[in-house]
């Protein structure tokens, strides 16, 4: 049976909903929040900040991460900037419009009174990161600089040169660890939760492997706030950090929390194309290029021939035999339309034989007119360290010239593809960020609620953030108000026992299968799996070969993996193979909720559902919904629950770039 | 266009911090060297899992040169040769030849003990941070983000010491152990603005003492700590934090 699910959205019009909210919430008294523990899963922009904030209220936070320091989550590698709707540029900026263009980057699936709560939180965001010391870059007279980002017509980005995600998480860190010196906050580095625990019908707690001894270790809590990520390792191949997974989110859904809008995965369309089987990750070029630098592939299909065999090189090509497909299909944005929209541009240009390296599956990145227009040195200096990145990596240096036609100077270009970025998709959250599974919370990249379809860039930011720092510390106090009460919950309850033992038994499953392939040689395959079944471009009969292939590949990995070592101590393979284990159940999530959605929307393509001009052709009839889906077991197919979408405050119409 | 090279390759084993630890050697055939220094390592550990053998254990994460997790120590320099400076992650093949023995051991420093192999304990760095790298301020309190003017050169100088990520690299590499480049970073960005100001004289205090506490070395000016510092810190850093801790002890 299909469930209602209750969003908990405020009543009043969308403007007024959180300050509302907020104004009738429950609260806890100060005394109350010195007997309520909370335990935060993961220091990235969400966790950090989420535990720094509740530490400093007054509650007992314990805060676990997989890396060696709380620094190290992979937000820090977010390179562009984060939006707040300051209107420091005086361009006419406003909440509405931070909000407007999210809920329509979204291809109008995210939830309106949500995308407004964020609209309206950014601005303490900037503030409350220039207060704890974050270098933002500045104008000469002393005030914020900006940029602008795709899928917006101001500038209000904000930025620490190409290295806003670092800056911003050693803020959050900053203030974490000003509570684990207060002790409010207890930290556990190198722990993995690896379920979680729920009595009576209520997350209590959770069980965690001691990754460098091994051990499995039981924390109670008055509830559980997962801010774990995202999925996007599912496709081997992505820009997340090797040590992404989705583990910890999966265990939940498993436990009975619903999981929303899977099939909405970010291809960003600016990445280092792939160049060789060896591969283990693939980098990122920060969207930020795109305000300097044009995209382009050759008009003639002769000239990309000659560049994929190597005989010809891009600065040969003189303007007038350069296509900038950007432009010329959208005037109105240009190079800075959407990422889900450059990306499909990309793979449309590749698809019709006009790539640029050795594979085919790259597209020009020119900084020529750029350079010519402001000189290197301004461009050096916005840029440099992504441009010194790149040369690291191909041995190009995009600052180069490299030819001279008819007096203009030609540089060396970049060469990007689209590649899995970052996921809209997550666990199901009501408007207090709650699961539904009482007691746990889900924050950050690991939730589904603002980003609907698509994500607009410097957006991941700003959301982390707002929930770590804004919303979850109010909201999560209207569920802990009446839990001062209860007695604390001993882990020796059999609902530990039983969880605990669970793992156990699957890492013991896991050793014991003693078969002859690594984890690494199936991830690979799931991942070209999903890459070519469940990636750009969609079909119901791909889709279906993909759900076949992956249950085929699982049964390999339940029959013939081989994990060295045992469980006692540091073993980084068992890790990985209970990573892999879970990035099955994931990827199978994703195709199911691709082949439910019969439409186009934001990142999920279904090339049966597209415009004559190769535009998404969204279904708002039969398609204005969150899909939520029901975990049923192993190898059967979810359950699908739908929470439906209500616009108010804005017109839902068809995404245009155009004009 | 790549090329491929064959080498040898000697790994650093060490099952916990109170094992003496070895060298193990491995023959590495045709790697392509536009392939990444920690892609050959999984080539390696694949290689060593398909022969029954437990793999190589070394951190890393993001491989994108920013987590600061990569920690690896190879032929004598933190990080690798690079001219710029650049991370494990950040090395590729291209840097070596064919017929190298390439030497791959873990930062050494009392202060970061062996995990395993070439996974070291870190968390010294934290435990400095929690002394008093940071602003103390209340979550949702702050006024405006323009209220205070901050000068451009100011803000691009804090940005600069901003960038370390703490890897650990300038440990690693100092005679003494000393952490002065890491903890000067961080000292220098906040005292650089005036957000860090008011606790400037308290944080370089308890910072050093935390330091000193936890069992790194003094600096004696080798500069061996900027030379591999992958994001090009500077020991004028040191020189600010040496003036700080002046400034502050002149105050008590």
């Amino acid at each position: 049976m299909a469930k209602v699910l209750d969003s908990k959205i405020p009543a009043g019009p969308v403007p007024e909903k959180w300050k509302e909210y907020k104004a009738h919430q429950r609260l806890v008294n100060p005394k109350n929040k010195l007997k309520l523990d909370v335990i935060v899963v993961g220091t990235g922009l969400a966790g950090a900040s989420a535990a720094a904030s509740l530490g400093e209220m007054g509650f007992n936070v314990i805060n676990l991460c997989i890396q060696d320091s709380p620094r190290r989550a992979h937000s820090i590698a977010a390179q562009g900037g984060i939006n707040a709707a300051k209107c420091y540029q005086n361009d006419g900026d406003s909440v509405y419009r931070l909000f407007y263009d999210t809920v329509k980057g979204g291809d109008y699936r995210a939830r309106e009174a949500n995308v407004y709560r964020l609209a309206e939180v950014s601005n303490n965001i900037i503030d409350q990161c220039v207060a704890q010391g974050v270098p933002f870059a500045r104008e000469y007279g002393g005030m914020l600089a900006n940029r602008s980002f795709g899928g917006a017509q101001v500038s209000r980005t904000f930025y620490a040169k190409g290295q806003t995600g670092q800056q911003l998480l050693l803020g959050a860190y900053s203030s974490l660890s000003c509570q684990v010196n207060a002790g409010k906050v207890k930290l556990y580095t190198r722990y993995e939760m690896e379920d979680v625990v729920i009595v009576d019908g209520r997350a209590r707690g959770i069980i965690a492997k001691n990754l460098c001894t091994g051990k499995l270790e039981r924390f109670s809590a008055n509830a559980v706030v997962i801010a774990t990520g995202g999925y996007g390792n599912t496709y081997f191949l992505s820009t997340n950090a090797m040590g992404c997974n989705c583990t910890a989110a999966i265990q939940c859904y498993r436990k009975g929390a619903f999981f929303a809008n899977p099939s909405y995965v970010q291809i960003h369309p600016t990445c280092i194309p792939v160049h060789g089987d060896k591969q283990s990750k693939l980098t990122l070029m920060s969207e930020s290029l795109r305000n300097d630098g044009r995209i382009w592939v050759p008009k003639k299909i002769e000239d990309a021939k000659a560049l994929q065999a190597g005989t010809k090189q891009g600065w040969e090509i003189p303007e007038e035999d350069r296509d900038y497909y950007l432009e010329r299909r959208y005037p109105a944005f240009g190079n800075l339309v959407p990422r889900d929209v450059a990306s499909r541009a990309a793979k449309e240009r590749c698809d019709k034989g006009f790539g640029v390296n050795n594979t085919g599956l790259a597209v020009f990145l020119d900084f020529s007119e750029s350079i010519n227009r402001l000189g290197i040195d301004v461009i050096m200096q916005r840029y440099g360290n992504l441009f010194e990145m790149y040369e690291e990596i191909t041995d190009v240096f995009p600052g180069d010239v490299a030819n001279e036609i008819n007096g203009v100077k030609y540089y060396k270009p970049m060469m990007i593809y689209p590649a899995i970025h970052y996921t809209m998709g997550g666990i199901w959250v009501d408007y207090e960020l709650q699961t539904t599974i009482p007691g746990l919370f889900a924050i950050g990249e690991c939730n589904f609620s603002d980003h609907g379809a698509n994500r607009l860039g410097a957006s991941a930011l700003m959301q982390g953030l707002a929930d770590g720092y804004f919303v979850l510390p109010y909201t999560i106090q209207n569920y802990l108000a009446d839990q001062a009460v209860w007695p604390k919950v001993s882990t020796d309850l059999p609902e530990f026992a039983a969880a605990e033992k669970a793992v156990d038994a699957e890492m013991d499953r896991l050793l014991n299968i003693k078969g002859k392939r690594s984890v690494d040689s199936i991830h690979k395959e799931l991942g070209h799996i999903m890459w070519e079944y469940v990636g750009m471009g969609r079909t119901a009969e791909g889709l279906k070969t993909g759900l076949k292939k992956m249950h085929e590949l699982e049964k390999e990995f339940d029959e013939n993996l081989f994990v060295p070592g045992t469980k006692e101590g540091l073993n980084i393979e068992l890790d990985k193979a209970i990573h892999l284990r879970d990035f099955f159940t994931m990827g199978q999530l994703v195709a199911f909720d691709a082949l439910s959605r019969n439409e186009s929307c934001g990142g999920h393509f279904r090339e049966e559902y597209q415009t004559e001009e190769g535009e998404a052709k969204r279904d708002d009839k039969n398609y204005f919904y969150v899909g939520c889906w029901e975990y049923k077991g192993k190898g059967v197919e979810p359950e699908l629950s739908k929470e439906p979408l209500e616009y108010e405050a804005i017109k839902v119409q068809t995404r245009n770039y155009k004009n | 266009m790549a090329k491929n090279i064959s080498f040898t390759i000697k790994f650093w084993r060490q099952n916990g911090p109170k094992d003496q630890g070895h060298f193990d050697q491995h023959e590495m055939h045709d790697i392509p060297d536009d392939t990444s220094f920690l892609e050959m390592l999984d080539i390696l550990n694949e290689e060593l899992i398909n022969e029954g053998k437990e793999p190589f254990v070394f951190d890393h994460d993001c491989r994108e040169g920013i987590c600061g997790m990569c920690s690896l120590y190879i032929n004598g320099t933190p990080h690798g040769k690079t001219e710029r400076g650049a991370t494990t992650c950040q090395l590729y093949m291209r840097r070596f030849n064919d017929g190298d023995v390439i030497t791959v051991e873990p930062w050494r420093s009392a202060a970061f003990p062996v995990i395993k192999d070439c996974m070291v304990d870190r968390n010294a760095f934290d435990k400095i941070i929690q002394a008093g790298g940071y602003t103390t301020i209340r979550t949702g309190q702050a006024q405006d983000a323009n209220a205070i003017l901050i000068p451009k050169e100011d803000a691009d100088e804090a940005m600069d010491c901003a960038s370390c990520i703490g890897c650990g690299a300038c440990v690693a590499a100092c005679k003494n152990g000393s952490a002065m480049l890491f903890v000067s970073s961080k000292v220098s960005q906040l005292a650089l603005l005036p957000q860090g100001r008011v606790e400037a004289a308290r944080r370089v205090k308890n910072m050093i003492a935390k330091m000193d506490e936890l069992g790194f070395g003094n600096c004696t000016n080798t500069r061996a700590c900027e030379a591999v510092c992958p994001k090009n810190e500077t020991i004028a850093n040191i020189a600010r934090l040496n003036r700080e801790m002046i400034k502050a002890k002149l105050a008590d």
